[in-house]
């Protein structure tokens, strides 16, 4: 089960099937109860507007997309290089001298800077590590509650024996083996953060297949891709969607766990974990080394959490914790 | 009942054969293979490497070694370490004790903590407590271990010097129980805050599932009191899903003491991980990750037989 997640627990937040008026098809809308009579709210409306309706995820969102605009703009906005060394300004705290506001590190590198390009590192891997999950994740629960059966079988006995191993363990074997680039640690950590998904979308898929327009499809002899592509799997968006910013969440605090165990991000790139990884040394002399990127983490992490929290809630009222 | 945990046991077997495959192939993944230590090593020709592919049967076909590979995991000979060729068993198991009372100790300290705030949050549902109790939860789930080990080590020993920041006990000092408990206290809130979140939300939607059905009314209109309706009523039926939780949480709780552990200098599983890491030891490394997989399966085989235990609906079906 929801095993090596280190977050919510996904189980969390199984959706359920939403209805087909969801589907972006224009005419099919339905009267909200309790509204102005003869006023027609859209799906999309309507979700926005329960969206609206969960403050916080409303505030983790704002902050997603101003940590989304740091991340692509961080050349533009950083102060300085994030790499230049100047051994005559280390360790000056931050708040005193102005053109590096937040202070330098042990090798005098503005923490600002740092930061900011460390974020582009730490958002880049999580947001890539998400997007391996997910297709992994879809692969396995599409093919195993399509085809059923046998394939179901083996596919799910694969996806219990992952779950039995503690992620953090799998994540530092694997990031050992290969050179740690940004590609190959977002793709160890989708590769070991798939299973949740694929257990939601299978039991997604196994109640759509059901419906009585998949019977219909496959009446009028709809090919099998054709039914899974255009029929199951614009109606399991809504799982997809709220797993994906999860897993974002997820998958940025285990890059940032193995970076500050060394087995991620090569120093001297920086990332919000490797950031941390001398940090303890400094302690005495300078404790904001330890505390900043611990707090970006923190936020990120926390902000697609709630951004999440709130997806589902939107999507899916009845699942309210 | 005796039907029910025979099928559960049954059932494991198959999990326990997969987790062997994967961890054999691992080791086999592994750049180098089983023999980096040797092909790494310059002093050893080509000659010397066949002739140790032979001894350790490694040019026999892949089923075969698997086989060989696996008996020897099952009798107990997992190999030896590749520096100081000491048996990785013997290594492994003396660890584990470190381990099981840090594990132990952050998850009781969660469940006790967890379990009184999903409980007031699901009695007084939508108040301020209850509002702050989700949000904490949220937000507690969303802390770096390692970072919140770090702020801990910060404000308790070297602002507050309260508690030492790290080790099992004081170098030099009388190993009592005392020294080992002011040690412990750290390392345990710290690996306790993602556990008491994930306890909390979930004793809080247990008991709210419980607490709306028809025979808690009815126990409340006999004039019951409120304590014994929770405590002696919805309790019980709200234990089922805590109970499958402690075995949900236990692959999570093997990395949370890693990470602990390596912030602390616990002298547990999770440190010799990392020390074997970055001695690039493979056997310990494959012998760790295959211990810690048996052990969520016999955990979660363990949380399914209590639960039929306490809930005959279970073991009925």
């Amino acid at each position: 089960m929801a095993s090596h997640q280190i977050g919510p627990m996904k189980n969390d937040y199984y959706v359920k099937p939403v209805s087909r008026a969801l589907d972006a098809d224009g005419g099919v809308c339905q009267v909200t109860p309790g509204s102005a009579s003869g006023y027609y709210e859209t799906p999309m409306r309507r979700i926005f507007r329960r969206f609206l309706h969960h403050r916080l995820a409303v505030i983790g969102g704002c902050i997603v997309i101003a940590l989304l605009f740091m991340a692509f703009s961080a050349n533009l906005i950083s102060p300085h290089d994030p790499l230049s060394l100047d051994t005559q300004r280390r360790f000056i705290p931050p708040f005193k001298d102005f053109s590096f506001i937040l202070g330098t590190d042990e090798m005098g590198r503005d923490i600002l800077s740092r930061l900011f390009h460390g974020g582009r590192i730490s958002l880049v891997v999580g947001i890539a590590a998400m997007f391996a999950t997910i297709v992994t994740g879809l692969a396995v629960g599409l093919m195993s509650g399509f085809y059923g059966g046998r394939v179901d079988n083996l596919l799910m006995r694969f996806t219990d024996t992952m779950l039995c191993f503690p992620q953090v363990f799998l994540l530092l074997v694997l990031a050992a083996f290969v050179t740690p680039t940004v590609i190959s640690i977002a793709l160890i950590i989708g590769l070991t953060s798939w299973m949740e998904v694929a257990r939601i979308i299978r039991s997604q898929i196994q109640y759509i297949k059901e419906q009585d327009f998949v019977q219909a499809a496959f009446a009028l002899g709809a090919s099998e891709t054709r039914i899974m592509f255009r029929e199951l799997l614009p109606n399991a968006v809504a799982p997809v969607m709220v797993s994906a910013t999860l897993n974002v969440a997820n998958a940025v605090l285990m890059e940032s766990y193995i970076s500050f165990l060394g087995y991620g991000i090569q120093p001297p790139l920086a990332s919000w974990g490797n950031m941390l990884t001398n940090a303890q040394s400094y302690f005495d002399l300078a404790p904001w080394l330890a505390i900043l990127p611990g707090v970006m983490i923190t936020l990120t992490v926390m902000s697609f959490n709630f951004l999440g929290d709130g997806l589902r809630d939107a999507l899916d009222p009845r699942l309210r914790m | 009942m005796f039907h029910f945990v025979v099928k559960r046991f049954l059932q494991a077997i198959p999990l326990m054969i997969g987790v062997s495959i994967i961890g054999f192939s691992m080791m086999h993944l592994a750049p180098g293979g089983p023999l980096a230590v040797y092909t790494l090593n310059p002093t050893i020709t080509a000659q010397d490497i066949e002739r140790i592919k032979h001894v350790f049967g490694l040019d026999q076909p892949v089923y075969v070694q698997y086989l060989k590979w696996a008996y020897g995991m099952l009798t107990g000979n997992w190999g030896n370490t590749f520096f100081g060729g000491r048996p990785v068993l013997e290594v492994i198991l003396e660890r584990i004790p470190a381990t099981f009372l840090l594990m132990g100790s952050g998850m009781s300290l969660a469940m006790i903590i967890g379990m009184i705030i999903g409980i007031l949050g699901a009695v007084k549902r939508y108040s301020v407590f209850d509002y702050l109790a989700t949000t904490g939860a949220m937000i507690a789930l969303s802390f770096p271990t390692f970072w919140f080990g770090l702020m801990t080590i910060f404000v308790f020993s070297l602002k507050l010097g309260w508690l030492p920041s790290g080790g099992m006990y004081t170098l030099g000092g009388e190993e009592n129980l005392i020294d080992l408990l002011t040690h412990l206290a750290l390392p345990t809130l710290v690996l306790a805050l993602v556990l008491v979140a994930q306890w909390s939300r979930y004793t809080r939607s247990s008991f709210l599932e419980v607490i709306h059905q028809d025979y808690i009314r009815t126990a409340r209109s006999k004039g019951l009191g409120g304590g014994r309706i929770l405590f002696r009523h919805a309790f019980p039926n709200a234990l089922a899903p805590l109970v499958a939780l402690a075995g949900i949480q236990l692959p999570w709780l093997f990395s949370g003491a890693l990470i602990t552990e390596t912030i602390f200098g616990w002298p547990g599983m999770g440190r010799l991980f990392v020390d074997a890491l970055t001695m690039k030891e493979y056997p310990i490394l494959m012998g760790m990750v295959m211990i810690t997989a048996v052990a969520v399966i016999i955990g979660n085989l363990m949380a399914d037989v209590i639960n039929a235990l306490i809930d005959p609906r279970i073991r009925l079906e």
